[in-house]
């Protein structure tokens, strides 16, 4: 079966398709890690794009029940060099093909994905056609051009939960990490598009969870008396979800709060900082990002298009905690009148390493001494 | 943290010869430890015994010592350089052993010197077991379940306990010397004997087996603030049971899910925290049960390693450059990374290609190893392929091998048990038969079990009689993801096959992405191979050149560092300068290592001074050469035929050398002419006219030289015939071939028999040259550099083993010591005559045998020799450096250097082999080349010169003590000075009946000891009694079964140094005379290089 992926600036890929037979659309982005692509895949943070992996090797160890980050993959498309042509791993239960298939998510392989990878950095992050269905090269740009653009588009909505609900789950047997508290205090946790793994983490560290929807207002959550409230992670635009940057904005100061990823740069919005699109984002797991209050380097996790202008950060109120080392972008900020604290990056992993887990340890901290 | 400024002076401790599990990825390490210390305003002193290293280089380090490895001289340099700081982790386990033994021995204190990378403390809790295995059960690691045992019955007891089968660990050695896996008692009994006696404190560790587990190595960094890197993942095709350096490796891992990929990189962390390795690189391994994930740990490495050099060059990240760094204080956040420049170094790099490192064995050369892979490395090199897929990579680095092989299989060398498939016919009907046959299914199935070399070949042969991936994964164990690759190469190869001639050019994209050579397609499909190429070139299918950038292309690159691959965009920019392209010699194997790494280094320092690109391609990843730092651009790529014009078009150099890096690539050197490419240097006739027998005939005679009566034959018949004519004894030598492979000395018709069969074998169809054997010849060696008007010998070197003994395993000396100055006149005239005659542009050896000042000539090679390091050391004169200029245009004379250097102190090149590894193996020395490196002695006279040498091969003479003599009826009379000389020496004398007798009767005394099977006292018991320090047995006969082979065998385990000739062991006793009670110095070799240039100048 041919595929073709075309961006609307002309550049055009035909490979051999995997996954579903379907046409869809999204804005093409690439990422480095070497291991994860289920979790990458299961991340909400994904929706509208289409992610192109730089490891050549892609399936090679299958899809398994443990390792989703959400309850369904959310990327539109999946492009990689070479599809495993089978499944080598104890635990997995399904193959990357029938996975996708089952979502009717589509994938193409066996194209030259260090040269697409190459033009998105050159040029930044492209809309793009990824389909089944078109081969025509001046339709698929074509229809490349003609689809959304994912800037200034909420894509929280799409994603977030419609319910609340309490999480409650350990991590999968074997693959616990970080410290362990007792369950103490109570937060909630507003899904923007949250990822498992910061729910098991915060439970870990010490937090009875509650889930709402991204569109729960401040005062509702302030009526559940929790302890802390967390921000995550999320798709899109950021300064496209108003709604949640008004509901940080009059949480700030009442509860503690800990954001992650969509969920900082909702903080920094609500600050007053604006955010703005880094040219083709930082996805991968090897960006060294520098703890400026203790100096230590944490390899991170990374997964996001835009970023919080740290010049427009309101001067003497929040202090940079977190940089980036490779582009010295912000990655951390805390407030210095007020109990928050927030990251651009993934602490949580899942995928990536382990190295930054003390955040939650961090927000623990702050909880407790906020309800001293 | 800014760089400490207590230190000033820092000393590197090198790694000595090349050894099995030690080979040129310490000189890599080691120089760029020394650049980047220096870079960032150190003194550096350099302690290294090899002199076939870039480090060695006297304008390298601040000074350098080319000085035993040995504590003694250690405290000899620090006494005299009184470093600061000493830096041991770059020497391989040479060098942190020799750290560990003088930190033991107070050196360090009492020179107030600091260890810096890793602390004593830190090394000890890494390689002591006991320590080790503490440490890992406090920070909550899984190991195998193990108990240490000092003895064989306590070992028995443990196993026991533990169930069979279980694995052997001598503690304290090197590449696994005296370990392996057991599966009963009986097996248990002899591994742990051995296990036992190799190891230093005598001790093993017995271990639950987790043979067949997936293994995995983590190559990681960290620095004093903590701050913790895993440079890059790499998970083994061959699962636990084989070792390492035998293993094919494959990066990045490929069959772990991130949360078990994470998993482990924790623990790796959570080790370098506990061994508290401060500051550098490290590799720890990790065991991964595939059924069930458990992970256990293996151990790890607090030092660079060879698999450290593999990450650096499967990712571009220089471990070893930033070790330096981080041991001097630096933090990785300080230090830039080299290839996107504005990035720090503290990140972790992602790669998005397949790299697949293949070990290269030397088993034809050991006659009776065993050649199943184990724990203990064999393996005497390996190549390193990049590819877009493992299956690109993998067909990539089996047609690097060098073992003929051309990807996998269908290359005409397929060879299932005794059945070859040499023809595209034979292959065919395998193809169509195999399926069909159960009972080879089986055999191919049980051959696959045993883990050995060649074994993916197996593999291939048990798909192609059917056998199911399931079913080869019961009997390997190797991965079924592995296994499934191979099978698409298989299905595919089986898809060409079948395509018609119309359908050929569609399957061909496709078949150049999965690696395929135009050599198999040529096979596959009945053509030759440039008709494939130029139907490849014809459908614009030629591959492109993409960058190794750390960063899968997230960040711009600046280093050209490229592999070739069948993708569509190329990332080369190729720049209008002037170029030359600089093939490099491949895999270490013996006959072919590190020296001619070391020639073309210096080669493109040398094109790079005189403003040239330099385009290096290599395929080796230990070697300082394909440092991406060497060359202005590094091809990591296979040396063949196909692979190198591809880049010779793509770059358009104004010519090739192919002379620098040995035979490799000294046999494309034809192909690449015909292709119309410029051979720098001598010409391909001129090659041809010294290797071409008949051709060579005449030219000796053109000269008036002298050669053995000789002839040539392809068969046996041929071959009596020839020798009846000229007389037994008769040398039979395959040509083409490298460090005598297959060479050997016939005495009578049988032994011609089987000789011509291994030679026929060996030689691929060339003939076989039958020369009558000199005996009691001098073998003498001459390197000679040439720029077509006039000559320069560098050297004339004196062998001090006979004619007969492969030039590159005799000990050899700088000058003569006991040829007349006639003879070496007329050596050195005759070898400018020959020079002059082949036009030789660039650097010549040749070899001759002396016979009662009658000269002969045996051999010319118009190529650099192994032996040009040790000439260029000698006489501080870099002769490669010259050779390439003088390829591209310069004179001697411009260069000024016109006339022969003769130094006024000696030096001795000793040979150190790999016996310790292939128990059995007899370790006489043939004309069949079997040692692995070199080291060298110098000082002011032979006698030092030589115990320098031997102290530097680890061949430790100690000044007094018990010899063993026995000796060969014909040497009887020259052995009666030697044994007055150990006498007079304080020695005690050992010998058998006969030796005995004849001593005995010119008054030595001498204590007689019984054949091996007539009871005690016996020389074995003595040995194993450690009672003797020294043997010197001249061989009767060669056969594993009589009693001075297993003494010999015997002295290898013990490390009971074994002299095998006369003269080697006239020249111990001359040493051990002169250097009694003398204090011998050390001076940097830049020293004695002055005195040269001074006599230089007076004259």
């Amino acid at each position: 079966m041919k595929a073709f992926l075309a961006l609307e600036d002309g550049l055009i890929f035909e490979g051999e398709g995997f996954g579903a037979e379907t046409e869809i659309f999204g804005e093409v982005v690439f990422n480095t890690s070497l291991t994860g692509y289920q979790e990458i895949l299961t991340d909400p943070s994904y929706k509208g794009q289409i992610v192109v992996m730089t490891n050549p090797h892609i399936g090679n160890y299958g899809i398994n029940s443990e390792d989703a980050e959400s309850h369904r993959p959310w990327a539109e498309g999946f492009v990689v060099r070479e599809l495993s042509p089978v499944v080598s791993n104890y635990r997995s239960q399904e193959s990357l093909h029938d996975y996708l298939k089952r979502n009717n998510m589509p994938g193409i392989q066996g194209i030259d994905t260090r040269k697409l990878v190459k033009h998105l950095r050159t040029h930044g992050a492209k809309k793009g056609i990824l389909t089944t269905k078109e081969s025509d090269p001046k339709k698929l740009v074509q229809k490349a051009k003609d689809s959304p653009s994912i800037v200034g588009v909420d894509l929280v909505r799409e994603v977030s939960c419609t319910k609340a609900y309490d999480f409650n789950e350990t991590m999968p047997v074997g693959f616990e990490w970080g410290k362990k508290n007792t369950q103490k205090y109570q937060v909630v946790a507003i899904d923007s598009g949250i990822k498992y793994n910061i729910l098991r983490l915060l439970n870990r560290h010490g937090f009875k969870v509650k889930v709402v929807p991204a569109d729960t207002t401040a005062e509702e959550i302030l009526k559940m008396k929790p302890d802390g409230v967390f921000l995550s992670n999320g798709p899109g635009d950021p300064a496209a979800v108003t709604y949640l940057v008004s509901t940080v904005k009059k949480l700030i100061g009442k509860v503690p709060l800990f954001g992650i990823c969509l969920g900082h740069q909702m903080i920094g919005l609500a600050l007053g900082a604006t955010t703005s699109k880094l040219k083709f984002g930082h996805r991968g797991g090897n960006h060294p990002v520098m703890d400026l209050t203790t100096k230590k380097i944490e390899i991170t996790s990374q997964n996001h298009g835009f970023v919080v202008d740290v010049d427009t950060l309101p001067k003497g109120e929040v202090e940079v905690t977190h940089i980036n080392l490779n582009d010295k972008t912000l990655e951390g900020l805390s407030h210095k009148k007020h109990p928050l604290f927030s990251v651009q990056y993934h602490p949580e992993n899942s995928p990536g390493p382990h190295d930054s887990h003390y955040l939650f340890e961090r927000f623990y901290d702050l909880v407790a001494a906020n309800t001293k | 943290m800014p760089k400490r400024t207590d230190l000033k002076k820092i000393l590197i401790i090198g790694s000595g010869p090349i050894i099995i599990g030690q080979a040129c990825e310490f000189d890599y390490s080691g120089v760029q430890a020394i650049k980047s210390l220096k870079e960032e305003g150190y003194q550096v002193i350099l302690i290294n015994s090899n002199p076939a290293t870039i480090m060695t280089d006297p304008e390298m380090a601040d000074a350098v010592y080319i000085e035993p490895l040995t504590v003694e001289f250690l405290e000899k340099v620090i006494a005299k350089e009184r470093p600061d700081a000493v830096l041991p982790t770059m020497g391989g386990q040479t060098g942190l052993n020799l750290a560990v033994e003088a930190y033991e021995k107070g050196i360090f204190k009492k020179y107030n010197v600091e260890m810096i990378g890793a602390k004593y403390e830190a090394i000890k809790k890494a390689e002591d077991r006991e320590l080790f295995k503490k440490a890992m059960q406090k920070i909550g690691l899984d190991l195998p379940v193990s108990q240490f045992a000092t003895s064989v019955d306590e070992a028995v007891k443990v196993a026991n306990k533990i169930g069979y089968p279980v694995i052997v660990r001598a503690s304290f050695t090197l590449g696994g010397s005296g370990s392996g896996i057991c599966a009963n008692e009986e097996e248990l009994r002899k591994v742990a004997k051995t296990g036992i006696d190799y190891s230093p404190i005598h001790q093993v560790l017995v271990e639950e087996s987790i043979f067949g587990w997936k293994e995995y190595e983590l190559e990681v960094m960290r620095d004093t603030k903590d701050n913790f890197v895993v440079i890059c993942s790499i998970e083994n095709f061959d699962p636990m049971g084989v070792h390492t350096g035998d293993s094919i490796t494959v990066a990045p891992s490929q069959t772990l899910t991130d949360k078990e990929y994470q998993r482990m990189r924790d623990a790796a962390k959570a080790v370098m925290t506990e061994i508290g390795v401060e500051t550098g690189g490290s590799n720890v391994q990790f065991a991964v049960n595939p059924k069930d994930g458990r992970m256990t740990i293996i151990e790890m490495n607090p030092r660079v390693s060879r698999s450290s050099a593999l990450a650096s060059k499967a990712t571009g990240f220089p471990i070893a450059k930033f070790s330096a760094k981080l041991a001097v204080g630096l933090t990785l956040d300080e230090i830039p990374n080299d290839i996107t420049k504005y990035t720090p170094a503290s990140f972790e790099p992602s790669i998005d290609y397949c790299v697949v490192k293949i070990p290269r064995f030397a088993f034809e050369k050991f006659e009776g190893v065993d050649s199943r892979l184990s724990s203990q490395m064999k393996s005497v090199g390996e190549v390193m392929s990049i590819g877009s897929t493992f299956k690109e990579a993998f067909q990539k680095g089996l047609r690097s091998l060098e073992t003929k092989r051309f990807g996998l299989g269908a290359d005409g060398k397929d060879k299932v048990f005794d059945l070859a498939l040499n023809t595209r016919e034979a292959y065919l009907e395998f193809c169509q038969t195999a399926p069909k046959d159960a009972a080879l299914k089986k055999k191919l199935l049980d051959e696959i079990k045993v883990p050995r070399d060649g074994r993916p070949f197996n593999l291939k042969y048990a798909f192609l009689a059917g056998a199911t991936v399931e079913e080869i994964f019961e009997a390997s164990f190797i991965d079924p993801w592995f296994l499934h690759q191979l099978k698409q190469i298989i299905d595919l190869e089986k898809e060409l096959i079948d395509a018609k001639e119309s359908q050929r050019k569609t399957l061909l994209r496709k078949a150049k992405k999965y690696g395929f050579s135009d050599r198999q397609l040529a096979f596959l499909w009945g053509k030759k191979e440039n008709e494939v190429r130029v139907m490849r070139k014809a459908e614009k299918i030629i591959p492109v050149y993409k960058l190794v950038d750390t960063c899968a292309a997230e960040f711009q690159a600046f280093t050209p560092y490229f592999y070739s691959t069948y993708q569509d965009e190329d990332e080369v920019v190729v720049t209008p300068k002037k170029k030359v392209m600089i093939l490099g010699g491949g895999p270490n194997r013996i006959g072919q290592g590190i020296e001619f790494d070391y020639c073309c280094v210096h080669a493109v320092m040398a094109l790079k001074e005189k403003g040239y690109e330099t385009i290096m391609v290599n395929s080796n990843p230990e070697t300082v050469s394909t440092d991406y730092d060497t060359a202005d651009k590094l091809y990591f790529e296979p040396l063949t035929l196909e692979d190198v014009l591809n880049i010779y078009e793509k770059e358009q150099p104004i010519g090739v050398i192919p002379q620098l890096g040995g035979q490799t690539p000294l046999n494309l050197a034809r192909g690449l002419a015909d292709n119309g490419v410029r051979i720098l240097g001598t010409s391909v006739e001129s090659i041809e006219r010294a290797e071409d027998r008949d051709l060579f005939k005449q030219l000796l005679q053109k000269i008036g030289l002298r050669q053995p009566a000789n002839g040539i034959a392809t068969s046996f018949a041929e071959a009596c015939v020839v020798a009846k004519e000229i007389g037994y004894p008769v040398v039979v030598r395959p040509s083409f071939v490298l460090g005598g492979r297959a060479m050997e000395i016939a005495y009578d018709e049988a032994q011609l028999k089987k000789f011509m069969k291994q030679a026929v074998e060996a030689s691929d169809n060339h003939p076989i040259l039958i020369d009558k054997f000199l005996e009691s010849a001098t073998e003498s060696d001459v390197d000679l550099i040439s720029d077509g008007k006039i000559s320069v010998v560098g050297a004339v070197m004196e062998h001090i083993e006979e004619a007969g003994i492969h030039s590159g395993d005799s000990a050899s000396v700088i000058p003569p010591y006991s040829l007349s100055p006639m003879v070496v006149q007329e050596i050195t005239q005759k070898t400018k005559e020959l020079a002059k005659e082949l036009n030789v542009i660039g650097l010549m050896n040749v070899q001759y045998a002396v016979v009662r000042d009658q000269v002969y000539c045996l051999e010319v090679n118009p190529r650099a020799s192994r032996s040009m390091p040790f000439v260029s050391k000698t006489i501080g004169v870099p002769l490669a450096k010259l050779a390439a200029k003088i390829m591209v245009g310069d004179t001697l004379e411009k260069l000024g250097y016109t006339a022969e250097i003769h130094p006024p102190y000696v030096t001795v090149k000793e040979s150190v082999f790999p016996f310790v590894k292939f128990p059995g193996v007899d370790i006489i020395l043939s004309p069949e080349m079997k040692s692995t490196g070199e080291v060298m002695g110098i000082d002011r006279d032979f006698a030092r010169a030589f115990y320098k040498s031997q102290e530097a091969s680890m061949a430790h003479i100690p000044e007094k003590g018990n010899v063993f003599i026995s000796v060969k009826d014909t040497d009887k009379v020259a052995i009666i000075d030697i044994a007055q000389g150990f006498e007079k020496l304080g020695y005690r004398i050992f010998s058998t009946r006969g030796t005995a007798a004849v001593l005995r009767e010119h008054g030595v005394s001498v204590e007689e000891l019984k054949k091996l099977s007539d009871g005690s006292p016996n020389a074995a018991e003595l040995i194993r009694e450690q009672k003797i320090d020294l043997i010197i047995n001249t061989p009767n006969g060669k056969g594993p079964m009589l009693d001075e082979a297993k003494i010999r065998s015997l002295a290898v385990s013990f490390k009971v140094p074994c002299i095998t000739t006369i003269r080697m062991a006239k020249a111990a006793v001359f040493g051990l005379q002169a250097v009694r009670g003398a204090q011998l110095e050390v001076n940097p070799i830049s020293y004695y290089h002055e005195e040269c240039r001074r006599m230089t100048a007076r004259v």
